[in-house]
């Protein structure tokens, strides 16, 4: 008789959940004629608020499921409320945006919420297997979502580059998982980590290392390999550029976390020299290159390459500091990052007709409120107190300082000062100056209006109360160290 | 005698082929397969030291890559006929309406 392992399905229940509301949303598209793409952005509304559910238990547990493949920890329980969060807020952002583009999709929600499920398993993933299974799950749904927009050259070409790019990652990413079989004879976590604990590390060993280093670095967008993200930010329809700025970045970054400070730990010496220059790489060319840019889809993307850098230097700080100062920027991010994007596809209108930084002249006089929020956004994204932004910079920076890297700490500073002059411009922009011509009037929705509402109080209740939640990022790394 | 050496060189090499193709090809099709390549490539690597370390890992691994190749292709193959159908081209260098 073959053994049956132990299945505890109640472990991936969250994962579970989103699952089914997808298979749901699109087998109900199937006999719904108009208004297809409400019926699934509820189901997904709904899926999302029972996964969140699902996954309290989680915060409490640390134990390794499935023969050892997905490990059922805080860790896991503080990205999985992450990606819900920004999966719900996509979910709200679209469901105006595809009526106003007269797209009635439910595939599109279907395919979010199969983007989530990749997300999640990548993140509780201490198996490559597992870890390389989600990131495909997530990439090649977010390559179609990329690419939604039936009629729009833009959007096409936009998923056809990250396509390419991102199967070339990918195949890097693979192989250095055979060259880290090869020399280890393992692929949990658990394993690499004990042959890299053991002190002789062949060559093959660190080649892999690198390429599975190059691998995270393309889908984070890390200078030098970031060439695809403006591009795609820019081509993707709005909603999705926002939700793969958070939710890819943060399901990424988990991984590479959970990666380099479990396996690699012993070796940290070996690759924070090169995490070092990457991020300095990073936030310096995204800064700078944001500065030039005319388009606000563009300048977000650049300054999503910004933040990647930011996120870096935690890495490279290393420690429990350096960590959960990552996992509260990422918890600060993706609130403001959506937040700023929901207003980008208000103000884009239909078509995406208006996305250069001049559509927003005289966006107060029109929209004070909606100004407002922007305004916090971006104070927010520039990292300047009490917003939420801030206090990730702060984490980070004093943890980078605290293990000595005062010159990447510098460097970080320099550059996030100069991200407060494109920051600012759009404000200015705002506030004053006034439009050539009167604009079209701005179309709200409630599931608009409500995504902006909780966005911003999030970034101001957690910017001016952080403690809890550095507490909690605290609590959550724990179990890597 | 083919050794583990042999099985490691051949692979190196076709991901190589595989990488310089999606470099310097222009045509997607062709691109699109230069990523199959280094997939099986790395399929190789992974058999190949699947059946030296005499664990069954590698080979399991095999089977999910070329399931994801499969859907990978899917996807690509159906953008690249969206894209044809907006511009009547497939050569990258004319999808360009993108530059920073």
């Amino acid at each position: 008789m073959i053994p049956v392992p132990e299945v505890n399905l109640g472990g991936v229940l969250p994962a579970l959940i989103i699952s089914v509301a997808g298979l749901l949303a699109m087998l109900l598209g199937l006999f719904v004629r108009k208004g297809a793409s409400t019926v699934g952005a509820v189901i997904g509304l709904v899926g999302v608020l029972l996964a969140l559910m699902a996954n309290a238990p989680l915060r409490l547990m640390n134990t390794p499921a499935f023969s050892g493949m997905i490990a059922l920890d805080t860790y896991t329980w503080f990205f999985n409320l992450l990606i819900l969060a920004s999966v719900g807020l996509t979910i709200l952002i679209s469901m105006k945006y595809l009526v106003d583009m007269g797209l009635d999709l439910y595939e599109y929600f279907a395919i979010l919420l199969f983007a989530a499920v990749g997300m999640m398993f990548m993140v509780s993933g201490i198996h490559l297997l597992v870890i390389f299974v989600g990131l495909e799950t997530l990439s090649i749904a977010v390559y179609v979502l990329t690419g939604v927009l039936p009629r729009s050259a833009k959007s096409s070409e936009a998923s056809l580059k990250y396509l390419l790019l991102g199967a070339f990652s990918s195949g890097l990413f693979l192989y250095g998982a055979a060259l880290l079989f090869g020399a280890t004879g393992s692929l949990s976590l658990a394993g690499l980590a004990k042959y890299f604990q053991s002190g002789s590390v062949s060559l093959m060993a660190l080649v892999g290392m690198g390429l599975l280093l190059v691998g995270f670095s393309f889908k984070v967008a890390a200078v030098p390999f970031h060439m695809w993200t403006p591009d795609v930010y820019d081509g993707a329809p709005s909603p999705i550029t926002g939700f793969m700025s958070v939710g890819v970045k943060a399901a990424a970054f988990a991984a590479f976390l959970r990666v380099f400070f479990e396996c690699f730990g012993s070796a940290q010496v070996t690759w924070s020299h090169i995490l070092w220059v990457l991020a300095a790489l990073t936030m310096i060319l995204g800064n700078l290159a944001a500065i030039v840019q005319t388009n606000i889809k563009r300048m977000l993307a650049y300054s999503s390459i910004a933040h990647a850098g930011y996120i870096l230097v935690g890495m490279v700080a290393g420690k429990e500091g350096g960590a959960a100062g990552i996992l509260y920027y990422l918890l600060a991010y993706i609130f403001t990052n959506l937040g700023a994007f929901a207003v980008v596809t208000i103000v884009g209108r239909k078509g995406e007709a208006n996305v250069n930084i001049d559509d927003y002249r005289g966006l107060a006089k029109a929209h004070p409120a909606l100004a407002l929020v922007m305004s916090i956004f971006l104070f927010s994204l520039a990292g300047i107190p009490p917003t939420a932004g801030f206090v990730g910079k702060f984490t980070i920076f004093s943890a980078a300082i605290n293990s000595g890297y005062i010159w990447l700490v510098i460097i970080g500073v320099l550059t996030s000062a100069a991200s407060v002059f494109y920051y600012f411009r759009v404000v200015m922009k705002m506030y004053m100056e006034a439009p050539e011509v009167e604009p079209e009037k701005l179309l709200f929705s409630p599931s608009m209006t409500l995504a902006l509402t909780l966005t911003v109080m999030v970034v101001l209740y957690i910017g001016i109360f952080p403690t809890t939640y550095l507490n909690l990022a605290t609590e959550s790394v724990k179990t890597l160290f | 005698m083919v050794t583990l050496e042999h099985y490691l060189v051949l692979s190196a090499l076709l991901f190589s082929l595989g990488m310089v193709g999606v470099m310097f090809r222009r045509n997607l099709i062709v691109i699109l397969m230069s990523l199959e390549l280094m997939l099986n490539a790395v399929n190789l690597s992974f058999v190949a030291f699947s059946r030296y370390l005499g664990s069954i890992e590698g080979q399991i691994f095999v089977l999910f890559v070329m399931v994801v190749a499969a859907a990978e292709v899917a996807v690509g193959l159906a953008i690249a006929v969206a894209v044809f159908r907006q511009r009547g081209t497939i050569n990258v260098n004319d999808i360009s309406l993108l530059k920073w």
